[in-house]
């Protein structure tokens, strides 16, 4: 069977996932099981089927797997989310169309995405630019603590999501260019570069730093600087690259959280969710407390679609439930096993991000994919992680999940960027 | 290249594992930790959205029911206010329950009969509670409150023959519907005289003479002494070797038991505690209930145990009377180190009423499920048998005598024998500060009631004169 054809198929339960999702939602709140669900899940089979069609057209070799498992992903969001808002949830799909279009549109313009690499400095300063935006006054807007978001007229937009991905790109360029580069000089048998050659890195560095007290966004920061230790280790195999990363950004995190208010709070809240004083406090750990109680509630087996306890009346109990704590929404509702799953589905995909980076044939693909898959998988292990108190609690989405427009929007195009990777890479292993 | 891309992927699989373990951790392993964590509201949350059963009183009037907002949740209104406040409780999202609401919780919220809600629900019925019936007395306890006038104090009265409790009144009270709003509740929480406080099952005093009742008890049932059992009433006695003075500083001679009684003379029955010993008074106080929560049913957090409360490194601790630092020469008078709950001395008075079996109190008579079935029969049963029944007779005289011609007099009914004890507990004896004490029951031969009756302070008050007449008119109100 082809790789389309594969990927064609494996829509089909992706698809049947939402009609069962919808369903059980409608059952709990209705008690009614209306053909709803069925249209629903005929639409989202629509929409798959339109991104196949663009796939079959212009990328015939990619991965088949990746479109069905963010399909499935984006699908568990959209039910989730529907559970909790049903405005929202029309909201959520409308990104959804709108990340297709710029998944299909990627695809279109970037016939040969390896004239990125050409634009590398421009996109690393645009990427910068966006970064910053939010600390503009006027469109700025600052949401917990953090300057995550800016707002155009109606529609909110956080920038980060789509800087981080021109990083990646920058950085996989300027690597390849310098990965011989960064290794060739050794003193005392440790490999110890030119400063010439590590200094747009110590800039990256610096950045990561910058984010953490100027946007103070601490998971962006972890996000951003991890995949960038990712590509440097790929670039270089050396490990000492990112264990010496790892130590200044363990530093500096230490530093920082000493003496910006906003990034100690949130360590402290993690380490004592129940302290009485942190729980009261605005911001505190009401919110990590709240989502340890909610994965309690769900056990084993969880307490069933559309059973989670999220609001009384007037009272919200889980803050921020359709993006930050969504995940403490599934293990609710579906147990430690639908968690599972859905952290086996995540791996799945990961799985297939690295498949690609292994599968490209040269340096600036491989490092492309290594940089996009592994934002990726911090990503959930950054959200996921701070929701279950692995790590201090900082809110991003968790991705094709969450609601979020930006977040959509760009994990679409990395999926997208990934996909040209695969495409290419395949097709040049055939011949 | 390859190599590390491999390994890059090894660390994610090592940051999933930690994910899934960490989950495992909190919806498995420590499950339970957090499902009893006090800030864990969920439950309460949860019974929001069902209808919780109401709560009636013995003659069907209503006491408790939850009203349905427009949120579709529920909320629960107290029609009589703060009649029953302490021993019907609150059932509220922030100070969350109290009470019956809380020792009854799983009743009223019908969480009791799993199937059934289940099935409700599928049917689309809304979830709901049973009702709870009980066997409290209004008129009653309307009086006591009356009779109390603002005074920190406690009346609990219930019936000896299957331990029906139907007045438990505790000053100060207040109004539970007022809970509804969290900061009415914190000012609650710290208001002055603690009037969240249940004082009938968690309000510790020394009792006084009416503990002599406890001594009696243990002097006839163990045979060691008889109603004509003589000892001297000197005043000044030494007792643990201190001397120890009658009430008044009064001088009796060889007197007899009875006679002991009615006059409630100290230095007679620290003398009956020592000759008796530790043993025998730990045997009987703890057929009582001695020793333990004051049995009811109300949530073990609300209820206290009497005895001898030790100090030891600085913290108070129930011990047994056969401890060392027990003086149980002033134990057997209600003094020292002896303290103990309101409703543990109405069930001394029980206890003798009913012919020397003890009956568990019981505040809920049934619960009754939606469809109007009875879900629980709250049977009356035995806690002990205290004493034979002849004690319990030849006790029951004396304690008539009491109240005929001795310090009780102020609680005879008309036509009705009562039998009583009373006491005065010294609470500061510069200030002249007194704690009145009575408990009884009523008809002395046939007993609907037992009670006990205690006012917190008094200025040179006695139970005779403070404390007796309320038991009177509570009793009276219970035997119309």
């Amino acid at each position: 069977m082809s790789a389309r054809n594969r990927e064609l198929f494996g829509l089909i339960p992706a698809s049947l996932l939402v009609v069962a999702g919808f369903g059980a939602v409608f059952v709990q709140e209705s008690a009614i099981l209306g053909d709803l669900s069925l249209t629903y899940g005929a639409i989202f089979l629509g929409l798959c089927l339109l991104a196949h069609v663009v796939l079959r057209i212009r990328l015939p070799d990619a991965d088949p797997y990746v479109l069905p498992i963010v399909a499935v992903l984006a699908g568990v969001g959209l039910v989730v989310i529907y559970r909790l808002n049903e405005t929202l949830a029309r909201d959520q799909a409308t990104w959804f169309v709108i990340g297709l279009i710029a998944f299909t549109l990627t695809i279109f313009l970037l016939r040969d995405y390896r004239v990125l690499e050409r634009y590398r400095y421009v996109i690393a300063a645009g990427s910068i630019l966006l970064l910053l935006l939010p600390r503009i006054p006027g469109i700025g807007a600052q949401v917990n603590g953090a300057y995550l978001g800016i707002d155009i007229g109606p529609v909110s937009f956080q920038p980060a999501e789509f800087a981080k991905i021109g990083i990646i790109i920058f950085l996989a360029s300027y690597l390849r260019d310098t990965r011989s580069l960064l290794v060739d000089r050794k003193k005392f048998g440790i490999t110890i570069p030119r400063l010439k050659h590590i200094g747009p890195l110590l800039l990256v560095w610096g950045l990561a730093m910058l984010m953490l007290v100027f946007i103070r966004d601490l998971g962006s920061s972890v996000m951003f600087f991890g995949g960038f230790l990712a590509m440097l280790y790929v670039a270089t195999n050396r490990l000492i690259f990112p264990v010496v990363g790892l130590g200044l950004f363990a530093l500096g995190a230490w530093f920082f959280s000493a003496t910006v208010g906003h990034v100690g709070d949130r360590i402290e809240a993690w380490q004592n969710p129940f302290d009485p004083r942190l729980y009261e406090q605005v911001g505190g750990s009401y919110q990590i407390a709240q989502s340890l109680f909610a994965q309690a509630d769900g056990g084993m087996w969880g307490q069933g679609f559309g059973q989670a306890l999220v609001q009384v009346g007037d009272s919200p109990i889980l803050p921020a439930a359709q993006t930050d704590l969504i995940y403490a929404v599934i293990v609710n509702e579906l147990g430690l096993v639908g968690a599972i799953a859905l952290l086996l589905v995540y791996l799945l995909l990961v799985e297939r991000g690295f498949r690609i980076a292994v599968l490209a044939r040269d340096s600036f693909s491989k490092l492309l994919a290594t940089g996009l898959i592994t934002v990726v998988a911090l990503q959930v292990f950054v959200i996921v992680g701070g929701v279950t108190k692995v790590i201090p609690l900082t809110g991003v989405t968790l991705p094709f999940v969450s609601y979020g427009g930006s977040s959509i929007v760009a994990n679409f195009v990395i999926v997208a960027l990934l996909l040209l990777v695969s495409d290419r890479a395949r097709r040049e292993a055939r011949r | 290249m390859n190599g590390p891309i491999i390994r890059v992927f090894g660390v994610t699989l090592v940051l999933f594992a930690l994910l899934a373990i960490f989950t495992l951790r909190w919806t498995v392993l420590e499950r339970n930790e957090l499902e009893d964590n006090p800030q864990n509201k969920r439950a309460l949350l949860a019974q929001q959205k069902i209808k919780r059963g109401s709560i009636y009183a013995g003659d069907g009037t209503l006491l408790a029911r939850s009203l349905r907002r427009r949120d579709d949740t529920y909320t629960r209104t107290y029609p009589l206010d703060g009649l029953f406040a302490q021993a019907l409780g609150y059932s509220y999202l922030n100070p969350g329950t109290a009470g019956l609401e809380r020792f009854y919780n799983g009743q009223l919220t019908g969480r009791t009969q799993g199937i059934e809600n289940t099935l409700r629900k599928l049917q689309g019925k809304r979830e709901e509670g049973n009702t709870l019936r009980t066997a409290l007395d209004p008129a009653a306890q309307r009086v006591a409150i009356e009779q109390l006038a603002g005074r920190a104090g406690a009346v609990v009265a219930l019936n000896p023959r299957d331990g029906r409790v139907e007045v438990m009144a505790s000053i100060p009270d207040y109004n539970p519907n007022s809970l509804r709003s969290a900061k009415a509740t914190s000012a609650l929480n710290q208001a002055p005289g603690a009037p969240l406080l249940n004082r009938n099952t968690a309000g510790l005093y020394p009792p006084g003479s009416t503990f002599k009742a406890v001594t009696a008890i243990a002097a006839l049932d163990s045979g060691r002494f008889t109603p004509d059992s003589v000892l001297s009433g000197k005043n000044g006695l030494p007792i643990s070797g201190v001397p120890l003075n009658n009430a008044g500083g009064e001088e009796y001679g060889e007197i007899d038991m009875g006679t002991a009684l009615t006059q409630s003379v100290n230095t007679w029955w620290a003398q009956v505690g020592e000759k008796l010993g530790k043993r025998t008074m730990q045997r009987y106080t703890e057929r009582l209930g001695f020793g333990r929560k004051v049995p009811v049913d109300l949530p073990p957090n609300e209820r206290l145990a009497s005895g001898d409360y030790c100090t030891r490194d600085g913290e108070r601790e129930l011990v047994k009377l056969t401890a060392s630092c027990v003086d149980i020469g002033r134990t057997a008078i209600g003094q020292d180190k002896l303290l103990t709950t309101p409703l543990q001395m109405a069930m001394v008075a029980a206890a003798i009423g009913n012919r020397g079996v003890l009956m568990h109190p019981l505040i809920g008579t049934r619960t009754i499920d939606p469809e109007g079935r009875t879900a629980l029969d709250i049977q009356p049963r035995t806690y002990s048998r205290v004493m034979s029944s002849r004690t319990a007779s030849e006790l029951t005289a004396m304690m008539t005598r009491v109240v005929q011609e001795g310090t009780g007099t102020a609680a005879a009914l008309e036509g009705i024998d009562v039998a009583g004890k009373t006491g005065t507990a010294e609470r500061n004896v510069e200030q002249n500060i007194t704690q009145p004490w009575f408990i009884g029951f009523a008809p002395a031969d046939n007993p609907q009631v037992a009670i006990a009756v205690t006012i917190e302070k008094t200025v040179g008050g006695f139970g005779g004169t403070d404390a007796a007449p309320i038991a009177k008119a509570v009793m009276e109100a219970l035997l119309q």
